[in-house]
């Protein structure tokens, strides 16, 4: 509890916190202030933007705002539930592997390794390309906390091997604890911020992956997301054409989450890591 | 023999696991796309059924055969059922055929820009990749490692500057830096060419035209690379520094009181193996690393050669670049291995250990 109220006390941390408050006000509250409605063309194609539609149009004439709302929502969604999947299998897995040893922690850290030298946006381009009318957001999300989990794997095995050789744990097993109360009362608590830590840097990875495999052209079917908007941007000449609008909330958006994400898992590793605290 | 030499037996035995490594993404590289409703069997036989003049026929009989996609009869030609329609061939027996052919360096033929063979495609994009890359890690790789180490020892003013606008640069997505240069020096200022690797008038190669306008319309791709390079590295270096200068044998070497330039030469080096590990795999993830920045100013090396592919359904060009990234990433990863083991005293000592 201490170290949380020392977190409160770091301007990096209150920073990132207030940026990415910021950006989910923006996702759910905004729709309460202005009117969002992405399905109706309000004008002409690149409107600038005027006190109607408060950053123009898009190349299809559709108001920007409304876009961009809706894309900041199916980000914030794709980071989230990779970041749910990619921090409970590589949990799963990291902690088993870590805390049991034996034959399947072998084949587990043999497939870890596999797949963490095989470049993810490699196996997210194959994939996604070979999907045309089934690759949905959600579709997305999972292949890429399906892709992504070996390296939460890799780090919290490495933090719940070292947790093994502790006394406390030892002492559990001699009294008989089983391994499952042993892995949720001694090993678990310990790991809790460094997991927390974990599923952020795994969202915000997966929010710039997204990003960027729809800006490969592999965006979602069904839905708008913030690298949608700004391939569409790209394949619509809107940056050839100086079309600041179209591409650079979007832009900002994307880069603001990914920063306040980055900081506040800085600020976290400062103060719950001891070695790095002065 | 392995057994009295520990560091071959080391070598021999990561080539094997990065052979197998490399199988796996040979399959993953096979089968991901067929596992789809966009299958690439079905991507070619809709362009080919397009037509019924006989030289759509021709054209199909062409494709099926170059892909292997359905069962040929002893003359060559496709077998069909009594409706005309194709006999597959069975996923097993292709993947079969791929094997061998990927094993032999062919990495087929593109659909798109059909007979070109997907190597010539990807030996005109390459070297783009490769004059862009290159010279940009190495250089931001330096360069970072040099801030890194000044922000760390110097600490007060110069961490307080450097830090913070590394953390921001690294933080900052790539694809940002790199529209943001576009829209402002590209667009706006008119300082630079927003897009493109080199003057429309110009044709490549080797003349003074040529070189010089591609130099101009390399600046901006450069920089953006650039900056987030030397971003990463200098971060990189900056905790390792921090981290060696607190460890006991630096304590121990100032109790000694041997001279601070003395111990710092220690420290660096000690900070410098993780880093010197980064650049090798920053060298190996190149090829694949930097597909947006391409995008973004439309630069013609691999990005754009995989993105007209991806939206052009050309899957022999996709999984050519893919395989061919990936070959790379582990290339690097294999030599890293084998640099540490024959840098790193301590790695040396648990292999010769192991042996025993």
């Amino acid at each position: 509890m201490q170290l949380v109220k020392g977190l409160f006390k770091i301007p990096a941390f209150l920073l990132g916190l207030f940026l990415f408050a910021a950006t989910l006000a923006l996702a759910f509250l905004g729709p309460l202030v202005f009117h969002v409605d992405v399905s109706t063309r309000v004008g002409d194609p690149y409107m600038a933007p005027s006190a109607a539609h408060w950053l123009g149009t898009d190349h299809l004439g559709v108001d920007m705002l409304s876009m961009l709302v809706m894309g900041l929502r199916a980000s914030l969604y794709v980071g989230f539930l990779a970041g749910v999947v990619a921090t409970i299998v590589g949990t799963l897995i990291g902690v088993y592997g870590g805390y049991k040893g034996g034959l399947l922690d072998d084949i587990l850290t043999v497939l870890t390794n596999l797949f963490l030298v095989i470049p993810t946006l490699i196996v997210l381009i194959l994939l996604s390309s070979s999907m045309d009318k089934g690759r949905s957001l959600t579709l997305i999300a999972l292949i890429i906390g399906g892709t992504t989990w070996t390296w939460s794997a890799r780090a919290v095995r490495a933090q719940s091997s070292s947790l093994r050789a502790r006394d406390h744990v030892a002492l559990a097993r001699i009294n008989g604890f089983s391994t499952l109360e042993i892995v949720l009362e001694q090993i678990l608590p310990y790991l809790l911020s460094y997991i927390f830590m974990v599923f952020i840097l795994q969202t915000a990875t997966a929010i710039l992956t997204e990003a960027t495999i729809s800006m490969l052209g592999l965006g979602p079917y069904d839905s708008i997301s913030l690298g949608k908007i700004l391939n569409d941007a790209k394949t619509n000449e809107a940056l050839i054409g100086g079309k600041w609008w179209a591409f650079m909330p979007a832009m900002v958006l994307v880069t603001v989450i990914a920063f306040s994400l980055y900081v506040i898992n800085t600020a976290m590793e400062g103060v719950f890591n001891p070695r790095l605290r002065k | 023999m392995l057994r009295k030499n520990p560091t071959l037996r080391h070598i021999l035995g990561r080539a094997a696991w990065y052979f197998v490594t490399f199988l796996v993404a040979v399959t993953v590289n096979f089968f991901l796309p067929r596992l789809g409703d966009a299958n690439p069997i079905d991507a070619i036989l809709a362009k080919t059924n397009a037509g019924d003049s006989a030289g759509a026929r021709e054209k199909e009989e062409a494709y099926l055969r170059q892909f292997g996609l359905a069962e040929v009869d002893a003359q060559g030609k496709v077998i069909r059922t009594a409706d005309g329609k194709p006999v597959r061939t069975g996923l097993g027996k292709q993947f079969v055929s791929y094997l061998g052919l990927t094993l032999q360096g062919d990495l087929g033929t593109s659909f798109l820009q059909f007979p070109k063979p997907v190597s010539e495609i990807i030996k005109d994009a390459l070297p783009w990749t490769l004059c862009l890359q290159l010279p940009t890690i190495i250089f931001g790789w330096l360069v970072g490692n040099l801030l890194g180490a000044l922000a760390a020892y110097k600490r007060g003013v110069f961490d307080r500057i450097i830090y913070p606008l590394a953390l921001l640069v690294s933080a900052v997505p790539a694809f940002c830096v790199g529209i943001l240069m576009v829209y402002y020096f590209g667009i706006k200022l008119e300082w630079f060419p927003a897009v493109g690797g080199y003057d429309a008038g110009t044709t490549p190669a080797l003349s003074s035209d040529f070189l010089s306008s591609a130099a101009y319309y390399y600046v901006m791709p450069f920089l953006s690379i650039f900056m987030i390079v030397v971003g990463g590295q200098s971060i990189g270096m900056r905790s390792m520094v921090i981290y060696e200068l607190g460890t006991d044998y630096v304590k121990y070497a100032k109790l000694l009181g041997i001279k601070e330039n003395k111990i710092l030469l220690y420290t660096f080096r000690n900070a410098m193996l993780p880093q010197l590990t980064g650049l090798a795999l920053a060298l190996g993830a190149m090829v694949g690393g930097a597909l947006i920045t391409e995008i973004i100013f439309s630069y013609p090396g691999l990005g754009m050669a995989i993105l007209t592919a991806i939206q052009g359904n050309d899957y022999p060009v996709i999984t050519g670049c893919t395989l061919l990234i990936t070959v790379c990433v582990l290339v690097a990863n294999f030599s890293v291995d084998i640099l540490v083991g024959l840098l790193d005293p301590r790695i040396r000592a648990a292999q010769a250990a192991e042996s025993n």
